[in-house]
């Protein structure tokens, strides 16, 4: 098992907020809209250096859709910043009808998504958002998974030419992916080679799936990482040729099992290549309130539960 | 003195007759461009009729009610660049924010250049370019945002408009509402922001007809002083009587043009009579999406002369 170390712990949202503000000093089309969230999406510092691109909307999300759209119209590359719950959910027929499509050139950028949003409970953690975007023909779904990986999707996407969601988190989780990463949209990234089973993650359980890994190793299984940023385009390819090696997999993600990564799986290798899958994932449910580590356990978001995962995928193949 | 005086006295005289022949000139020009225009409106009344007729749907009554409006707006008000392009960098914007009065819009443009009139006979067909509402993604000219489900427009108007003065352009952006549409609470985010932003650079209209699908609205759920209400957000509201008569919607919407780049956005409330120039239409929410039969299209179209020639 190839070894992934850290030293800092930062939140994804942080990512985004220093990718916004290195776009701000090298593209001067981006522009940055916030609905009375400044601080938690981190994008102070863009107002601060760009108060003339910096539109305040107040807590109006359905208005920061349209006026996004609008700007594109103009030449201009609108991030807007709000929760996930209210990135999505709040405003699907605004982006669906004035973004998607329209074809509007839009970055909608999502933080506190999941259920390590934590304390503030259900109301808060959206577990749809993956599916709801994705459901959205032409729109780019990107779910990241450390610090430097979202700063990089963030000046990524600028250079993406169509509507975009980025999804991103609240609390601070390991930064171990590498500072000068290239981000490619739709690419998957093979983070451990194995030959027993393959586990795709994405989003903060990336990291549970390395820690799996390991544990798997102690146990002689083999384990192939694959770490999804993109959730839409998909990278099919890979994730092809490494069950065609491994002939079962496990899909992690903080989302609903409806409409989320594993669903994108299932769907892959039912049309193609049927192996058998497990899905991590939160079985139709709402969260509720608790601190992001409980909340994962009690979910069955864990490195535990993707091992647990894998050694039963493999035992399904074996039948 | 007395000699001076005399002298002043005829050419004032003189600079009084010239003026007031200037004036003659003038109005008989206007009495010339508004009865183009006039003319031009008969035509588009009966495109709307036959393009809704033709795929038996679609939403003639708002779309003869606002006539005059597009008219006016396409052929003396906006200044506008029929060949087309997205971004309509140093141009007047428009968008239509209440959808569903595609077939007026789509004749205007069509008859203003856009595109060739004879395409409006695809309207809401398959592999037409004149979707139920409009869109973009089979780029007709003239579209810049897909609208049909309410409520969107204004918004998208003020990015425009944002992006506008970015841009260092000084050209204006023009929506247009439904005034059932005003239910919805986007609207008001919009109306807010547009206030607070001072987007003096947009001149949005509302089509007071009175009337939404399930009946009149002071029944449906009453807007009270909709003058009063964008007041109070911020805006100058002018409010127009008379949105089916040419010249008085020319003037109002000139009026709107003036009262521009005074830090505060502006607000026209056209009362318009839904469905106006065919008089088995005329006043009621009957004909708000629904299309005439056979009888009842050739009765229509014996109320308006054919100026420009049928698609
Ligand atoms: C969000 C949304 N809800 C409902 C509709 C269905 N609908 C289409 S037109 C209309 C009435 C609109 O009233 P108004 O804005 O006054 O337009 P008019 O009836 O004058 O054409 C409704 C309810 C819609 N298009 N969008």
């Amino acid at each position: 098992m190839k070894k992934y170390t850290f030293t800092e712990k930062f939140d994804t949202r942080s990512g985004f907020g220093a990718g916004l503000l290195e776009l701000g000093r090298t593209n001067p089309n981006v522009v940055g809209l916030c609905a009375d969230l400044i601080g938690s999406l981190k994008m102070g510092d863009f107002q601060k250096e760009f108060p003339e691109r910096f539109f305040q909307m107040g807590i109006s999300e359905a208005n920061m859709m349209g006026v996004a759209a609008g700007l594109t119209i103009g030449g201009k590359i609108p991030f807007t910043g709000t929760f996930a719950n209210f990135s999505t959910g709040r405003v699907y027929d605004q982006i669906r009808q004035s973004i998607a499509y329209s074809g509007k050139n839009v970055k909608i950028c999502a933080s506190h998504a999941g259920l390590t949003l934590g304390e503030d409970g259900a109301t808060h953690q959206i577990l749809e958002d993956l599916g709801l975007m994705k459901m959205l023909p032409g729109m780019a779904v990107i779910n990241t998974c450390d610090f430097n990986q979202t700063k990089a999707a963030t000046i990524a996407i600028a250079k993406y030419e169509g509507p975009v969601y980025l999804r991103f988190g609240r609390p601070v989780v390991p930064n171990w992916t590498p500072k000068d990463q290239v981000f490619e949209v739709g690419k998957a990234v093979l983070l451990n080679e194995g030959k027993d089973v393959t586990i795709v993650a994405t989003g903060h359980l990336v990291w549970e799936a390395i820690k799996a890994g390991e544990i798997l190793e102690q146990k002689g299984i083999d384990a192939e990482i694959i770490n999804i940023h993109s959730i839409k385009p998909f990278d099919e390819k890979a994730v092809l040729a490494s069950v065609n090696k491994t002939r079962c997999v496990v899909s992690a993600e903080e989302h609903q099992m409806n409409g989320g990564l594993g669903d994108s799986v299932a769907q892959l290798l039912a049309r193609t290549n049927p192996a058998p899958l497990e899905m991590v994932a939160v079985n139709d449910s709402f969260g509720e309130s608790g601190t992001p580590e409980q909340l994962m356990i009690k979910y069955g978001l864990s490195a535990q539960n993707i091992v647990d995962a894998a050694l039963k995928a493999i035992a399904r193949k074996s039948k | 003195m007395v000699l001076v005086e005399t002298q002043n006295f005829a050419s004032l005289q003189e600079k009084n007759k010239k003026n007031k022949n200037n004036m003659e000139v003038e109005n008989a020009v206007k009495t010339g461009e508004v009865a183009e225009m006039e003319k031009m409106a008969s035509q588009v009344r009966r495109d709307i009729l036959r393009m809704v007729h033709a795929c038996s749907s679609g939403h003639p009554g708002a779309s003869l009610g606002c006539t005059e409006f597009f008219v006016a707006l396409y052929s003396k008000i906006l200044k506008h660049n029929t060949k087309f392009t997205m971004e309509g960098k140093n141009e007047d914007l428009f968008f239509l924010s209440n959808g569903h009065i595609s077939p007026v819009w789509y004749s205007v443009l069509a008859r203003s250049g856009y595109f060739p009139v004879s395409e409006l006979k695809t309207f809401r067909k398959l592999d037409s370019r004149l979707q139920g509402h409009p869109a973009t993604a089979e780029h007709l000219e003239g579209i810049r945002i897909a609208s049909g489900s309410l409520g969107q427009g204004l918004s998208v108007a003020l990015g425009a408009a944002q992006a506008k003065k970015l841009n260092k352009e000084d050209n204006l952006v023009y929506v247009l509402m439904g005034d059932g549409e005003q239910q919805e609470g986007q609207v008001w985010e919009a109306a807010m922001y547009a206030a607070h932003n001072k987007l003096d650079n947009v001149i949005a209209t509302i089509d007071y007809n009175g009337q939404q699908i399930d009946g009149p609205i002071a029944k449906v759920l009453d807007l009270m002083d909709l003058a009063a209400k964008y007041r109070s957000f911020g805006w100058v509201v002018i409010e127009e009587p008379k949105g089916n008569d040419m010249q008085s919607v020319l003037n109002v919407m000139k009026k709107a043009k003036s009262l521009t780049g005074k830090k505060q956005p502006v607000m026209i409330l056209l009362k318009t009579d839904m469905g106006y120039g065919v008089d088995f239409m005329v006043g009621t929410h009957k004909w708000h999406g629904q299309a005439p039969n056979d009888e009842q299209l050739a009765n229509a179209l014996s109320q308006l002369e054919q100026t420009l020639g049928d698609y």
